[in-house]
């Protein structure tokens, strides 16, 4: 296997690497060509302006204001996920009390609980987005969460959700982490299935209880997968498109309350036909993105535990 | 997870920047690009036939044509019906999509040099017609308007429309955008509901600040409006300022001219009549949430009384709308005795912009088709399909209209010459239904006064006048 291994990785790899390099390292590269132009998305031609959609960029009051959403996103939405994820799993696989037989065990019910939790993913985010819209409708009598406050006599407590600009973020962000916490229990689940059942005994011999078994053990024994989850989450929490565009009053308001970076991109494209310009939003995106990987990758290091 | 393989991340990092590495040049070899494609600009018409009295515009028979047809609240029948008399006459068959994604699907087709022939530009997803049109790649459609109707040769076509057809088409001094339809805009109420009530439809800001505050005693609501598009709000509140300020002054405001929003008293006045209906509670609640469909709904249920609209709405509102609710729309209110517009001014305009490619096989048949679809019989069929006036003047006379229909056309009679036509939207759409938007929206729910919202206006405006990446226009009247 030493001799010629390489050649044979390649020969292997050689048609879908050239799949890839069309469809998705060549779209990257030409973003790059085509936000250095003034490109309508209208023409077959396009002025070169060098870096000038760059500083526009730099001094746009709406972009940063998107970021700004996007960064509160980046910061509060993977924490509450992989937060609420970690505690359900550890519910469901280890959380439980003793039993016959068994020493550890999850609640009860923890088959049917992950398959509820892992509903939000098999529907479409868009679906996602119409449900949660109808459920903020603030009509006290159509909208779900107005007339169930009202039945339990909390009327002090209806808004019009999406359309009050103070709650309009915080009500988009729940959905996302409603949207998702269902897949990391699940990951979870399936990566403290992988962790030893001594460790554990052992710890419940040495009378560790629920709370610190989930930080002396568990939780350093899936140090990779909550790094690995925290990359992806935020990943989407800097998209969180759909989720803006369907749900957002007046396209991501009110007053600009919601908007984020890709749906300002989006319009500037399709809308304002600045295809250009919508292209370094892009290539901003990316940076941003990439720099969170990064960073994320940087500080999250630990010591590798073999077991 | 519980890793047993020797790869460490450092190692997949390295192989995965070796792996772009080497797929980086491959895409060097790539003839393909995202902005290729031939543009439309040649000037000679393709496809042109020989012209004749029944054929005045020169179509070629058999030539094919392609037409691309918004399929939103208005269907596409009715340009379906108007393909089937194209085919007989031309001997071919219309290549038909209908669509709601009109810009995103012909966005490529028009960067890769080959649009479609005919096509609706509508709904929330349209193309860009002002770039378009500045780029010149829509056919002018003056030889159109000359050419003689379907219904009587003696008559051009211009002639059989109303005349803000020809004045709302034109990008510059260039008529290429040709609005089939025709929408009247205003406060849109339940006629038996008043009737019930003893209440009479208010014709002046001060009538209807009183008659809000009995509205509001009786349980209901006095308005409603679709928070989701606070645009909707703009319909009346645009018009509101041309018909109390005079139409100079909005055509000021139309140019993005300096100070034409903080100079107009009348903007002050409108923009404080609507500060005041949020301050005494006026709006149904939770309205700034609302889709337009929402609501509509909670004021054909009956719990708002008022609500900004256009006349799609009685289409739009069928499901929900009672039998005998006898839905209408009333004119703008005056602002005082000095108003520069008399009562019965209404902002009535062409809708439902079609456009002919340049750059498509067949421009002379996507025109043709138009011209059929401006024919009396198509005229009313539209009328009688979808509940909407079209730009053909009278083309519904005598038929038997809907209520809201009827009284959309009772109020256009009635408004005679006084009928406003507000730019604004069509053209800089990010400044009216972003900007404005988000300031309207905060009007509406009392966050904001209308000295803030007229001070902010005007510097958006004065922002999009500056901004050299914005295709400016210009109306002189």
């Amino acid at each position: 296997m030493r001799h010629g291994k390489y050649r044979f990785i390649v020969g292997f790899l050689a048609l879908p690497l050239l799949v890839y390099g069309i469809f998705v390292i060549s779209p990257f590269v030409q973003a790059f060509q085509i936000s250095t132009t003034e490109w309508s998305g209208l023409r077959g031609t396009a002025k070169s302006v060098g870096l000038a959609n760059y500083g526009k960029l730099l001094h746009s009051d709406e972009f940063w204001n998107a970021l700004k959403h996007n960064v509160v996103m980046l910061v509060l939405v993977p924490i509450a996920t992989l937060a609420l994820g970690l505690f359900f799993a550890f519910m469901l696989n280890v959380g439980g009390r003793a039993r016959r037989g068994a020493v550890i065990t999850g609640v009860r019910g923890a088959t049917f609980y992950k398959f509820v939790y892992f509903f939000p993913q098999v529907i479409s985010i868009t679906i996602i987005s119409v449900i949660w819209f109808n459920i903020y409708n603030p009509d006290p009598h159509d909208g779900m969460l107005n007339s169930l406050l009202g039945v339990v006599g909390l009327d002090s407590l209806q808004s019009a959700w999406l359309g009050e600009g103070s709650l309009a973020l915080a009500c988009i962000m729940l959905v996302m982490v409603w949207a998702n916490v269902g897949f990391y229990v699940v990951l979870f689940s399936a990566a403290m299935a992988s962790i030893p059942r001594e460790i554990y005994e052992a710890a419940l011999l040495d009378g560790a209880g629920r709370s610190q078994t989930f930080f002396r053990i568990t939780l350093p024994l899936l140090w990779d997968t909550v790094q690995t989850g925290w990359v992806y989450m935020g990943i989407i929490a800097m998209d969180a498109f759909a989720l803006v565009q369907i749900m957002s009053v007046n396209m991501g308001g009110p007053d600009g309350a919601t908007d984020v970076v890709p749906l300002r991109l989006y319009l500037t494209a399709f809308r304002d036909s600045q295809f250009g310009y919508a292209a370094a939003m892009g290539v901003a995106m990316l940076v941003v993105t990439l720099l969170f990987a990064v960073l994320t990758m940087r500080f999250a290091r630990r010591e590798r535990i073999e077991y | 997870m519980g890793s047993t393989s020797e790869v460490g991340r450092r190692d997949l990092v390295k192989r995965a920047a070796a792996l772009g590495i080497l797929a980086v040049p491959a895409m060097g070899t790539l003839t393909s690009c995202a902005t290729g494609g031939g543009g439309g600009s040649d000037d000679g018409i393709k496809n042109k036939g020989t012209t004749s009295a029944k054929n005045p515009l020169g179509v070629k028979n058999g030539a094919p044509l392609e037409a691309f047809i918004f399929k939103g609240g208005l269907g596409d029948q009715y340009a379906k019906d108007a393909e089937a008399d194209y085919n007989k006459t031309y001997g071919v068959t219309v290549k038909h999509t209908g669509t709601q994604q009109i810009g995103p699907k012909l966005q490529p087709r028009f960067a890769g040099g080959n649009p479609p022939d005919l096509i609706d530009n509508s709904g929330a997803d349209h193309l860009d017609m002002n770039k378009l049109s500045a780029q010149g790649q829509l056919q002018d459609l003056t030889a159109l308007l000359d050419a003689p109707s379907l219904d009587d040769p003696k008559k051009k076509v211009r002639d059989t429309l109303y005349p803000s057809t020809v004045e709302k088409g034109k990008h510059k001094d260039t008529f290429d955008v040709f609005y089939y339809a025709f929408t009247v805009y205003g406060t849109w109420y339940s006629h038996k509901l008043l009737k019930e009530k003893g209440w009479s439809y208010p014709t002046s800001f001060d009538d209807m600040i009183k008659l809000c505050a009995e509205i509001k005693k009786a349980g209901i609501a006095p308005w409603t409006y679709p928070g989701k598009y606070p645009y909707y709000v703009h319909f009346n509140l645009f018009a509101q300022i041309a018909k109390i300020g005079g139409l100079d002054k909005w055509i000021a405001i139309d140019n993005l001219e300096p100070g034409a929003w903080t100079s107009n008293d009348a903007v002050k006045q409108v923009v404080g009549h609507y500060e005041e209906l949020a301050a005494k509670g006026y709006f149904l609640e939770g309205s700034q949430g609302l889709t337009h469909i929402q609501s509509q709904t909670a004021w054909t249920r009956g719990k708002a009384a008022f609500i900004p609209n256009g006349s799609w709405v009685e289409n739009e509102a069928a499901p929900t709308t009672p039998a005998d609710f006898d839905m209408a729309v009333g004119a703008l209110f005056d602002g005082g005795s000095d108003d520069k517009m008399p009562h019965g001014t209404l902002r009535a305009e062409p809708s439902e912009p079609f456009i002919v490619a340049k750059g498509g096989k067949n421009p002379l048949g996507g025109m043709e088709l138009l011209r059929i679809l401006v024919s009396k019989k198509h005229a009313q069929n539209f009328a009688t399909k979808v509940k909407s006036l079209t730009a053909v003047q009278g083309a519904t006379d005598g038929m038997q209209l809907s209520p809201g229909l009827a009284s959309a056309a009772k109020a256009v009679k009635e408004g005679g010459k006084n009928l406003l036509m507000i730019q604004l939207q069509e053209w800089y759409p990010k400044l009216t239904d972003e900007k404005l938007g988000g300031l309207t929206s905060q009007l509406l729910t009392g966050e904001l006064k209308a000295a803030d919202w007229i001070k902010k206006a005007q510097q958006y405006a004065d922002e999009v006048a500056k901004d050299s990446s914005v295709t400016k226009f210009h109306r002189a009247s």
